[in-house]
């Protein structure tokens, strides 16, 4: 047998250009779908779409309050998803000492983390909307999206709590200082780049969520303040899109909309590389 | 014990710890056996014994930091003072204010220099900014690295060496100005110039405080301590007096160890 056979020469190319097929395929996809959402869209992005609300008399569209709608929901739902992601994580790692219930518990988390989104809004929709009697309002929707999001900034906490040394821990309680303190003074601080990572994750999915949304926060289109908006109906900008490009047929305005989503998820991406790259740097020096 | 009870006739002073058939398991491994020792007063006990011995499980006792492992079980007594410690129901942040602590890898928190050492006493309650600051320079010095450490009281505590480290948290550790240092093992992980700087700087502090130190080096042992137990698979073989238990060992097994015949 020959080292250098042709068979096994051949094989070898053959896969090598196998493999490169597919990775420009990929690229190409990828490059395709943006290209053509930008073409698609830049000819209608005009500062008015971007900046006003819908008016019937003026017969003018704007996505103002669906961006401002995407923001509100975000914020609400991070603000509610947060304290209650962090605190079961801590619970789970720091005090617990019942490993059968932490299973227990950590199972369904998982089972949390992979129902399809739609149930979510089903679900939402007859507790939040109907029993709480909320209605469809974007309270509903932000209550929906924690829910829905609880399962990562559990994991990622979780993930970075254990990723402090137990030695810091030790050390702390060796002063004699109690339980919450240690956590508080010296275990959070040094996973705050865990949990930084688990909300950007979580932003990055509300803001893709639109079948939860579809049942829960309606389809308005009016400009609010927080506090109103909260609780009255409105559309966040993906399902925005599904309005505009679905019920009402206007193409361009849907692709402007499909054009601020990626520069906003390219936005997070960023953000989240840049705060990746200075909490390392911080942690090295 | 016979050797424990010529060890406390020997001397007069005040036992800081008196420990009486005290045993450990974890979970179902019988970890400790039956340990009968008195600490004294302004003395640096040392335990010493190969690997998995016992040590670090005994020295773990007296300031109750076995209390974060799960599945430990207790028997006997170990009396810190006149208080019961063993599964008695007593403050134990506040015996480990008293009852203080080293580690074996030095573990600074990743926080300033001052913020490690402001630590303990913010724990239990100093607010005031010149008190803080006087506790901070006062253990610093104490610990022999002030001079080092003066002009980067604010930088992180992370950048000095490994042997700055150590002195830094046995600085902390004065901080809350205990009776008690507990060391376990603290020069292991340090080249030889730092923990000479450490054991010196034991002896030191014997005169103000009460020190048990783990060690797995014998010349330490000897170096610095007043009494040696010496740990045998989870047994205390023999305790008493150093220069004795190096010079003329009553149990078979201590001079195998000591003489370098297994360990």
């Amino acid at each position: 047998m020959s080292i250098s056979s042709t068979k096994r020469k051949i094989y070898k190319t053959t896969m090598l250009t196998l493999s490169n097929v597919c990775m420009a395929i990929t690229v190409a996809l990828v490059f395709f779908l943006v290209i053509y959402i930008f073409v698609k869209s830049i000819p209608y992005f005009t500062w008015e779409l971007v900046s006003t609300s819908p008016s019937y008399l003026n017969d003018t569209i704007g996505v103002l309050p669906d961006i401002m709608n995407t923001i509100y929901i975000i914020f609400a739902a991070l603000l509610m998803v947060l304290p209650m992601g962090v605190g079961t994580a801590i619970y789970l790692n720091e005090y617990s000492n019942r490993p059968r219930v932490e299973k227990v518990i950590e199972y369904c988390i998982e089972t949390l983390a992979g129902i399809p989104s739609i149930i979510y809004g089903l679900v939402g929709m007859l507790v939040f909307c109907q029993f709480m009697g909320l209605q469809t309002s974007l309270l509903a929707g932000a209550l929906t999206l924690m829910i829905m999001n609880l399962p990562t900034i559990i994991r990622t906490t979780q993930e970075s709590l254990k990723t402090v040394p137990q030695s810091y821990r030790e050390g702390a309680f060796g002063l004699g200082a109690a339980k919450w303190r240690v956590i508080r003074t010296v275990v959070l601080p040094s996973c705050i780049d865990g949990i930084v990572t688990g909300c950007i994750l979580a932003v990055g999915r509300m803001m893709g969520e639109s079948a939860a949304l579809l049942f829960t926060a309606g389809f308005a289109h009016n400009l609010n303040g927080f506090f109103d908006a909260m609780n009255s109906a409105g559309a966040t900008l993906t399902v925005a899109l599904y309005v505009y490009a679905k019920e009402q047929g206007q193409f361009e305005v849907a692709f402007v909309i499909a054009a601020i989503l990626m520069f906003m998820s390219l936005a997070i991406n960023i953000t989240a590389s840049v705060l990746a790259r200075r909490i390392q740097r911080r942690k090295e020096a | 014990m016979p050797t424990s009870e010529n060890a406390s006739a020997a001397d007069t002073s005040a036992n800081v710890f008196t420990v009486r058939k005290f045993n450990l398991w974890y979970g179902d491994h019988h970890a400790l056996h039956n340990i009968n020792m008195d600490i004294k007063e302004h003395s640096i006990t040392a335990l010493i014994g190969p690997s998995g011995c016992g040590k670090s499980t005994f020295i773990r006792n007296l300031n109750r930091m076995n209390d974060l492992i799960p599945g430990v079980k207790l028997e006997g007594s170990i009396k810190y003072n006149n208080e019961e410690l063993v599964n008695s129901d007593i403050d134990v942040s506040k015996l480990r204010k008293e009852v203080g602590m080293v580690f074996q890898k030095p573990n600074p928190f990743p926080m300033s220099v001052y913020d490690n050492i402001a630590y303990g006493p913010r724990t239990h309650g100093v607010r005031n900014h010149a008190k803080l600051d006087a506790l901070v320079s006062g253990s610093l010095k104490a610990a022999a690295i002030y001079e080092e450490v003066k002009d980067r009281m604010n930088s992180s505590a992370l950048g000095l060496s490994g042997g700055q480290q150590q002195r830094l948290c046995i600085a902390r550790a004065l901080a809350v100005q205990p009776h008690v240092l507990l060391m376990d093992e603290p020069t292991s992980a340090l080249d030889p110039i730092s923990t000479g700087k450490i054991e010196e700087l034991a002896m030191q502090l014997k005169e103000k405080y009460t020190i048990v130190i783990v060690t797995h080096n014998m010349q330490q042992a000897l170096r610095i301590s007043d009494y040696t137990a010496f740990f045998l698979l989870g047994d205390l073989i023999e305790f008493g007096p150093t220069e004795k238990i190096f010079s003329n060992p009553e149990d078979k097994r201590t001079e195998d160890y000591i003489t370098g015949r297994f360990g």
